[in-house]
């Protein structure tokens, strides 16, 4: 079945992340497609490549990235959330005349079209938040 | 047309529970996770609502249950206790889901 998630918390905030991030990984093993993973309102904190949690704490961000790479998913932050909250990539940083982009890999920066195009193209499409 | 409503706040903390559960029609499932797996302990006032809720199915996630230190034993009759895998299976076996957030 082809699914989409929606991560509408930040990392380290309550459990959003996690419980997202859970069910990717158990919805990939279960041998389910996963069509986009939307990053939308505080979710687009999940992007900043420049989080260092202690080292005895989980990850958040490099887990999404690893879990990207490995199964080629498309992770996208949604635009005007990223702009609010300083997730920028090289393209952003660029057009907005900032000295530094933070955008990790496997993460893209486009629309909420992203978000429509993901309800319309899924079987099922799973919220996460606060 | 079963939907599944997940709930991720204690019902002791927000509305959320009590708003699902009036939206909620028979055949639909209501999944428990994150703070929401409060409502499934035995003696709360929470319990009351989920066994009066006729028609409709419960599950817990069991993980959540495990980080509270709520074990199988104290939670209420009739409530299933689901992994992330089957968190995974509920979302496929209804046709919709609503995050009640």
């Amino acid at each position: 079945m082809k699914l989409g998630i929606v991560v509408n918390e930040g990392p380290y905030t309550h459990e959003a992340s996690d419980t997202a991030y859970n069910f990717a990984v158990a919805a990939l093993e279960k041998g389910h497609e996963i069509f986009r993973i939307f990053f939308y309102h505080d979710g687009v904190n999940n992007a900043t490549r420049l989080m260092v949690p202690p080292q005895d704490d989980r990850h958040i961000q490099q887990k999404w990235s690893e879990l990207a790479e490995k199964h080629n998913l498309d992770l996208v932050v949604c635009i005007a959330a990223a702009q609010r909250r300083g997730i920028l990539d090289e393209n952003e940083m660029k057009r907005q005349g900032k000295d530094a982009e933070n955008l990790a890999p496997g993460f893209r920066i486009s629309g909420l079209g992203q978000l429509i195009e993901a309800g319309i193209q899924c079987d099922r499409l799973v919220i996460f938040g606060d | 047309m079963a939907m599944l409503h997940i709930v991720n706040k204690s019902p002791y903390e927000t509305g959320t529970l009590e708003s699902c559960l009036n939206h909620a029609r028979e055949g639909d499932t209501v999944l428990l996770i994150e703070d929401a797996v409060y409502a499934a302990m035995k003696g709360g006032r929470a319990a009351n609502a989920l066994s009066a809720a006729k028609g409709v199915k419960f599950a817990a996630l069991s993980a959540d249950l495990k980080a509270r230190g709520i074990g199988e034993d104290r939670i209420v009759e009739g409530t299933a206790v689901v992994d992330y895998g089957g968190f995974v299976d509920l979302v496929v076996a209804n046709d919709k889901t609503q995050s009640w957030l």
